[in-house]
Formats: C-alpha cells, sequence, structure tokens
C-alpha cells in the first residue's frame, strides 16, 4: 500500500475515469502526491464527517427522513460527493464533483491510518464506514445501484422463475412488503447465508438450504456484508504498514492525534482509586448510580447472585468509580456468600473473574467498563438476567412502574407525571441515552443535566458532581457547554497522551471543538 | 433401575474405571479426527478437565488416541469440556507469540439448559428436571433440528443429553466448523424467539408476515401444546396460572371475559372472546394465541455458549458429577420416548461390568494376550456392550458413520472436478 505524501507516484488514468461512480468501495489506494495541509485537512473532514454520521445515528432512526436529511446537510457543508452525476459544474467557487470524490477516496484511506491499530478504534471507523455507506447507497438510484454492482464485480446468483413460482408463498412471507406480484416482476438473489447475516439475524429473508433469498431492494445489506469484510481485512493489512509510516515525523502527530480524539473517554483509567468505600455502596446507588447499575444493584443484593452477564456490565461499572481489586473482591465474595455459594467455592470459581475484570489474568487485558452503546446494543438478557439497559430492555409498562418507585426528590413531585411520560416517549422513539439523561433531570431536580450521556460511569461522574460528593474527579476538558444545543454529541477527548500532540497541534484543535 | 444409586462420593473409584474401560475412546478419537483431512486438527484442539476438588485447568491437548487415553486414566477427570481448535498445540500455547495463538475452528454448539423455562414450568424449577417438563427439551430438538437441517443446509447434527437438566447440540459439518463469531450469533439470533428477561413479561412478539421459519416452529409447538401444556403443566389449572397466562395479554386487552374449563374437556382454544382486542386491534394483537405458545414452549437458547468460537462445551461420554449420568447421544428416531432417567448412570455401567462373562468373551482373551494395545481396544469394546451404554455409542457410531460416508462423497466430488479439466 503507497503512502499519499511520501513518494513520487504517476498519476493515474484521466479524471473521468477514476472517479466516474460517486460511490466507491475503496478498493484501490489513491496513487498520487498531495500536500501535507492537503492531508490534514482531508482527514479532519472526513473526520467531522464519520462523527456526525455516529451522532445522527444515535440522535434518529437511521435511513428515516430526517437522519437523511440531516447527513445529506452534513455532506454539503463538509463538501464531499453527493451527487450522482459527475459534472464538472463548478458551484460558484465551491469544490467540483470531481474533487470531492478524490477528497472521499483520498481522506478513506488517511483514516485507515489513523483507526487501524487497535480493536476498539477499527470497529468504531468499520461501524460509521458501513453507515456512511448504506446512506449513500440507498440514495443512488435503482441504473445506478446496478451500476455500482457491476463496476465493482459484485456478482450474486439470480434465482430463477421456476424456483421462484415453487417458493413464492415462503417469499412472500419472510420480507415485509412483498407480494404475490412483486416476487414474479422483481429479481432475487440467493446467496449462502454466511454473506448475508444482517438478513439472517433480523429474520428478514427465506432460508432453505443454507441459502438466503434476497429481494432486490435488500441487496444494499449484502453489500454491505461485503463490505465489511473487505474494511476489515484491509486494517488488518494496513496495520501491519503501520510502523513504516509512524517513523514519518510529519505524519506520526496527526495520526496519533486523530485516532486519540474521537473514542470518547472510556473510564479505563481510574482516577478514583480507593476513594470509594463499600460501605457508602448502598447510598451511591441510590443517589447517583445510573438506573442500569442501581437495577443491578438491588438484584445482587436482594438474590445475593447475578450471573456473568450483569456480574461483567456492574463489576467494570464498580472498577470504574474507584473500586479497588481488593474492595471488589471483598464486595463480592460478601454478597455471593449470603447466597448458595460458599467462601471456598467463591474463591475458586468467581475470584477468577473479579481478577480477569481488573486485568490480572488470562490475557491480561485491563477491561474498560462498558459504554452505554454497548450495553444497548450487545448481550440482551434472558430470563434470569438483570443486566442490560431498563430503557431498551425492559417492558414501558414495567419500566414506567419502577421509575414511579424509585421515586425522587419529595419536590420533584409535580414533575414527576409529565417527566415519565416524557422518558416513555423518548423510549419508544428508541432514544435510550436521552431517556437517561432525563432520568438524570429527574432524580437530581435539575432542568438540564448539562451533559450528553453515553456512558455509565459518566453518569456516575456527573451526579457526584452535581451532588458535590466528597470524590475529587478531575475536569476534563470541557465539552458539555455544546452538548445542550447538540444533545447526541459524545465527544470526550482523553487525556495524557493526547496532551503532547495536543499541544503541537494547536490549529488542528479548533476543528474538534468547534460547531 | 437405572440409577443404582449413583452417590458422587464413589467418584474417585468408579471414574477409574470408566476411563479404563468403557469410555470409547477409539470413536471419540475418530470424530475429533474428522478423517485426517486437516492436519493436527485433534493435536491442536483444546480441551479442559476439572479435577477433583474443583481444580480447573485448561489447555489440554493430545497428539494422538494413546495418549489421550493415558492422559485421562492418569489424571481422572471429573467434568471434561471440549473447546476449539487453535492455530498450535494448545498445551504449548505459551510458547507462541502473543497474538498468534488463536482460535480456529469449532463445532457450532447450542445449549439448551431447562432453568432458562422456569418462568413457564409449574412441575420443578432450578437443576430439577421431570417427565412433565421434558417436552419442552423434545420440542426444543424437534424445532432446532429442522431448522438447522433444512433451512441452514446442516447435516452432522449431535444431540447429547448434558447429564442433568438438558441437551446440547453439536453441528458437526465442514461449513459449520467454519463459521465466524458474527455467523454464529446470527443463527442464534435467528433460532431466538423468546427475548427478555425478569422484566419482560410479553417475550415474544409477533407480527406479520409471520415468516416460514416461526410457522414451522409452531407447528411443532402445535403438535405437543395440549398434552405438555394444559394436561401436564396445568397452565389453566388454578386461577392463578391462569392469570400468570392471561398477564402476557395484559397491555393488549383492558377487559378479559374469565375463562372457564367446560366440564371435563378442556378447550384451550385460545381465541377468547375479548372484544377489545378484536376492536383495538393493536399491532400485534392478531396473534396472542400464537405467543402464549411459543412463551410456553420455544427453545431457549442461550446465544453467548453457541457465539464463541473458542468457548469450552460439556463433552458427550463425559460423567455428569452430581447426577452420576453419562452425557449420551440421543437418537432422534426414538426422541419422543427418550427418558432421562433411564439415562445410565456411571455407578450402573460399572455394576453391569462385574456381571460374569459370557463364554466367546473368554476365547477373545486368549487371542489378546497377543496384542496388548489392539486386546485393550477389544476388551473395551467387548466391555462397554455389555453395559447400558452400548446402545448410545451405537448412536454414536452411526452418527460417525454419516460423516464418513459424506467425506467420501465430498472427495470424490472434488475428484471428478478435477478430471473434467
Amino acid at each position: 500500500m503507497q503512502f499519499p505524501g511520501r513518494r513520487k507516484k504517476v498519476i493515474g488514468s484521466s479524471q473521468n475515469d477514476l472517479y466516474d461512480h460517486c460511490l466507491q468501495f475503496y478498493g484501490q489506494p489513491p496513487l498520487e502526491n498531495i500536500s501535507l495541509t492537503e492531508f490534514e485537512t482531508f482527514a479532519v473532514e472526513r473526520l467531522k464527517l464519520l462523527k456526525s454520521v455516529e451522532n445522527i445515528g444515535v440522535s434518529y432512526v437511521k435511513n428515516s427522513e430526517q437522519y437523511v436529511k440531516k447527513l445529506d446537510a452534513e455532506f454539503s457543508s463538509l463538501n464531499f460527493p453527493l451527487r450522482t452525476e459527475l459534472g464538472d459544474r463548478r458551484v460558484q467557487g465551491g469544490t467540483s464533483e470531481y474533487e470531492k470524490r478524490r477528497k472521499d477516496h483520498i481522506s478513506h484511506f488517511i483514516l485507515r491510518l489513523a483507526y487501524c491499530q487497535t480493536e476498539d478504534l477499527r470497529r468504531w471507523f468499520i461501524q460509521q464506514e458501513m453507515d456512511l455507506f448504506r446512506y449513500r447507497f440507498g440514495e443512488l438510484t435503482s441504473k445506478h445501484k446496478t451500476d455500482f454492482l457491476h463496476k465493482n464485480n459484485l456478482k450474486y446468483e439470480t434465482v430463477s422463475a421456476e424456483e421462484k413460482k415453487s417458493l413464492k408463498d415462503k417469499l412472500i412471507t419472510s420480507s415485509y412488503g412483498l407480494s404475490g406480484i412483486t416476487v414474479e416482476e422483481y429479481d432475487f438473489y440467493k446467496v449462502p447465508f454466511q454473506d448475508a447475516l444482517d438478513l439472517v439475524r433480523t429474520r428478514k429473508v427465506y432460508l432453505l438450504a443454507g441459502n438466503a433469498y434476497i429481494p432486490h431492494h435488500e441487496i444494499v445489506t449484502i453489500v454491505l456484508n461485503d463490505f465489511r469484510t473487505r474494511l476489515s481485512k484491509a486494517l488488518a493489512m494496513t496495520a501491519r504498514s503501520l510502523p513504516a509510516v509512524q517513523s514519518d515525523e510529519r505524519l506520526q502527530p496527526l495520526l496519533s492525534h486523530l485516532s486519540h480524539a474521537y473514542v470518547g473517554q472510556d473510564y479505563s483509567i481510574q482516577k478514583n482509586m480507593g476513594k470509594i468505600s463499600l460501605e457508602q455502596i448502598d447510598a451511591l446507588s441510590g443517589k447517583s448510580f445510573p438506573l442500569c447499575m442501581r437495577h443491578l444493584h438491588k438484584a445482587l443484593r436482594e438474590n445475593h447472585h447475578l450471573r456473568h452477564g450483569g456480574r461483567m456490565q456492574y463489576g467494570l461499572f464498580l472498577k470504574g468509580i474507584g473500586l479497588t481489586l481488593d474492595q471488589a473482591l471483598q464486595f463480592w465474595r460478601s454478597e455471593f456468600v449470603k447466597g448458595k455459594v460458599d467462601a471456598d467455592k467463591f474463591d475458586k470459581a468467581y475470584a477468577y473473574s473479579v481478577r480477569h475484570m481488573f486485568g490480572k489474568e488470562g490475557k491480561r487485558t485491563d477491561y474498560t467498563p462498558y459504554s452505554c452503546m454497548k450495553v444497548i446494543l450487545s448481550n440482551p438478557p434472558s430470563q434470569g438476567d438483570y443486566h442490560g439497559c431498563p430503557f431498551r430492555h425492559s417492558d414501558p409498562e414495567l419500566l414506567k412502574q419502577k421509575l414511579q418507585n424509585y421515586k425522587v426528590s419529595p419536590s420533584g413531585i409535580n414533575q414527576l407525571l409529565p417527566m415519565l411520560a416524557e422518558i416513555l416517549e423518548l423510549v419508544k422513539g428508541m432514544h435510550y441515552q436521552l431517556a437517561c439523561q432525563k432520568y438524570f433531570e429527574l432524580t437530581h431536580n435539575v432542568e438540564d443535566a448539562g451533559f450528553s450521556l453515553n456512558h455509565p460511569n459518566q453518569y456516575f461522574t456527573e451526579s457526584q458532581k452535581l451532588l458535590g460528593g466528597g470524590l475529587e474527579i478531575k475536569k476534563e476538558v470541557d465539552m458539555s457547554q455544546r452538548s445542550q444545543e447538540n444533545p447526541a454529541n459524545m465527544t470526550r477527548p482523553s487525556q495524557a497522551n493526547s496532551k503532547q500532540a495536543h499541544e503541537e497541534m494547536g490549529d488542528l484543535d479548533s476543528f474538534f471543538q468547534d460547531e | 433401575m437405572s440409577t443404582s444409586d449413583y452417590d458422587p462420593a464413589c467418584l474417585p473409584d468408579l471414574l477409574p474405571l470408566y476411563y479404563r474401560r468403557l469410555f470409547p475412546f477409539s470413536q471419540y478419537y475418530r470424530w475429533l479426527s474428522y478423517g485426517g483431512v486437516s492436519k493436527n486438527y485433534f493435536q491442536n484442539r483444546e480441551f479442559s478437565f476439572t479435577l477433583k476438588d474443583d481444580i480447573y485447568v485448561r489447555y489440554q491437548s493430545f497428539t494422538t488416541q494413546n495418549e489421550l487415553e493415558k492422559e485421562m486414566q492418569k489424571m481422572v477427570p471429573y467434568k471434561i469440556d471440549i473447546g476449539a481448535v487453535y492455530s498450535h498445540r494448545p498445551s504449548q500455547h505459551n510458547a507462541v507469540k502473543s497474538g498468534t495463538f488463536q482460535a480456529l475452528e469449532k463445532e457450532l454448539v447450542f445449549d439448551i439448559d431447562m432453568t432458562d423455562y422456569d418462568d413457564v414450568r409449574r412441575c420443578c424449577s432450578a437443576a430439577d428436571i421431570c417427565s412433565k417438563c421434558w417436552t419442552l427439551m423434545t420440542i426444543a430438538i424437534r424445532i432446532l433440528d429442522r431448522a438447522l437441517r433444512e433451512d441452514f443446509g446442516f447435516h452432522h447434527l449431535l444431540w447429547v443429553y448434558s447429564g442433568r437438566r438438558g441437551v446440547h447440540c453439536w453441528v458437526c459439518d465442514d461449513a459449520a466448523r467454519k463459521l465466524s463469531v458474527a455467523a454464529r450469533s446470527a443463527v442464534a439470533e435467528y433460532l431466538s424467539l423468546v427475548k427478555g428477561g425478569e422484566e419482560t413479561v410479553r417475550k415474544v412478539v409477533l407480527s406479520d408476515p409471520i415468516h416460514p421459519f416461526i410457522n414451522h416452529s409452531l407447528s411443532v409447538v402445535e403438535r405437543y401444546f395440549q398434552q405438555y401444556a394444559i394436561v401436564d403443566q396445568d397452565i389453566l389449572g388454578s386461577k392463578e396460572s391462569v392469570d400468570k397466562v392471561l398477564a402476557v395479554l395484559s397491555p393488549l386487552c383492558r377487559q378479559m371475559k374469565s375463562f372457564t374449563r367446560e366440564g371435563s374437556s378442556v378447550s384451550y382454544d385460545l381465541h377468547f372472546s375479548c372484544v377489545s382486542v378484536k376492536s383495538n386491534s393493536k399491532k400485534g394483537g392478531q396473534y396472542f394465541d400464537k405467543e402464549i405458545m411459543l412463551q410456553y414452549c420455544y427453545p431457549r437458547l442461550d446465544v453467548n455458549v453457541s457465539k464463541g468460537v473458542n468457548h469450552l462445551l460439556k463433552s458427550p461420554f463425559s460423567v455428569h458429577p452430581k447426577t452420576g449420568r453419562i452425557s449420551v447421544p440421543i437418537d432422534l428416531k426414538e426422541l419422543d420416548t427418550f427418558d432421562p432417567f433411564e439415562v445410565p448412570t456411571i455407578s450402573l455401567i460399572c455394576e453391569e461390568l462385574e456381571k460374569p462373562r459370557a463364554e466367546e468373551a473368554e476365547e477373545d482373551d486368549m487371542k489378546d494376550k497377543e496384542n496388548e494395545q489392539e486386546a485393550g481396544e477389544r476388551r473395551r469394546i467387548r466391555d462397554y456392550k455389555r453395559t447400558s451404554l452400548a446402545k448410545y455409542v451405537k448412536v454414536f457410531d452411526r452418527f460417525l458413520e454419516a460423516m464418513a460416508r459424506s467425506r467420501k462423497g465430498e472427495m470424490l466430488k472434488k475428484s471428478d472436478l478435477q478430471k473434467d479439466f
């Protein structure tokens, strides 16, 4: 893989061939020289774009009308390719479509360098690029979709008319919005189920003998799967070539700043170790724990046990608020021993997993407390589980009851009912984190939480700050002013590591702090 | 009586006997070698043992069948788990450069545990099972077996009784063993219909259109529902349990006519004459009868067990220390008559071993004196045949035969293709 800005390379084919489609699979890296300024600018602008993709994806249902409108606006303001025709018409003093596509191409590859290094970074990058791709593919006309498939050699086997006829009833009932007529008219593709996992997972497609029968309009899911696989492989390869790039002092500070600025604080560095005593936990759970952790704590106290999912979610949260390993061991043991587990069994079976959480066993990874995204999206609870996000995973009726019981400050009673209604509305709209923020406002009796919630430990920290708790919590670079206008905005640069680069990149920072 | 009064305290005496004379090592090795098609497949497989006093050891691996036997006879594990096939020998994982030791392949597995049904069974709870609730396992096996074969195209499925309160499924096809984490999780989610924990009352939500998979599953449930839910579990037998059923629907129904039994035959026609449901016609309201049947009967699987490529699962033919029962393969042809309480315990089969031998056995013994190892194996084959374990090993044999035939078919296909050039 060649890195722009380092070597002289022959400029590729003529303008028109290179970027003749507004969408691309990023199969070929760019082969030209660019200036360092362009390198920086492109990278930062794409990063802003991906960040918007993430935020807008949290505030609106993906691919809904508002979602699309918002993203369209971002695209225009950041000068990324929007139109499908490559006309070289220049908007007054603006950039041509060709230039936008070139930027799209180059900026993607630059960000690969910044985001290939760790599993978390890769996952984030792939997720946003996929959402971006899905949005852009969805905006193409049918003809352009087919064009795209042909250009990129994505050949999927079509289902014959006879087969469609014999499976007609099954096909109609497997996808939403199909009728006998549409099944006859539209193309269906037969792909191995492994290539259509998203459709299989949600049972949106007919499966027979290991093949998924995909209606034409769902083809985007298959393409996305392909996209994800390719990108994943490419990132792994990029990671291997990275040392060569990092040795270039012009690029290294930029790349490192890029990847640190956007993962948000992960609470892996415990600043408050040992500042909490075990006796405080019960009280704290009522005052400063988010609902999910309060729920878990209560279940633990009542049943003297938690299953694996609950132990992980709650245990890591406790680590994040400052429990030391010894405290954690004591905490879990004393509770489990009250139940069916004797001290011996605890030491043999459960102590290991507590130590594992603190990075003292096995791979010795110091696991990070789960963010809201992780709690909401992965590992839904089943029978006997208490983990997950109550706003996402509880029945709205039960949630309502629970909220009423978990009471609020006495003066809040009058606001209780309308607030509850607001919370339930947010839950219906799938804005679980916003609902939790409202819960924060309700329980702390404030008008505005003053931050945008994306991590249970953040909830705790903010709550303690508000209540003037006895913990010294170092203040991060404060982005919370912005959050009031834009509640879905989720950035908090992490401290220490980027501080150095931070100073060197004075100018660059202004990119991250505006809006 | 199959139990033969099993006492966990006897394990230290019974296990060595079991591993020396009864455990079907040669079939076991044959299984995990998968025809020797992939190099080092058996050698790179992880096993984990739980030894006496709950000592747990991971990353056990063996180079030959003989080594497996010797080690198991030496260590006498109380529990045996099978893990993934790794990139290197698990027993040497520490010597491998960090990051390069990876789980590569493993069977696709499912674990159905009776405790996950506690909210819908009245006869037992937690680790207990009885003949009334065992039907849930039968239903689970029928539904999942059909789906894995017909929808996903898998052929080689081994269903195993876990020894106490559930069943496991090992999908052993080549394609299954190579599945990624994402694919495994997608398969498990496709097969999941009952969602939600303590906090969810209505755990099954159906809406138009009803996917063919759901329809297939419903027809299985319907076959068993009358006997299982109405008669055995008696879910309409008391006000309390009827209320529980109705509670699932309560968000949908404001007024319910109370449901009455008619004389001695219970009509389980769940089309309640509930006016408010029909007229409100909230989304999903029209399938509540199906939803209730599914919530009470549809298989509940633990997605986490199926997801991980490196997940360790109890091995077939291992002993369950608490019940003494052997984890035996289930013959699907006899599924409806399978009785977990008839599964042999280790004490039973060890006892059966001590019974006086037939004459032919003595003759073979003489021949064996010539070849020690072969002798050991032949004796062992004769040995388990004398016990209740025999019929279960036969099920396993048939399973292995089918895989071998299929492998042969594949090779012929491949060589045919090559000749075509």
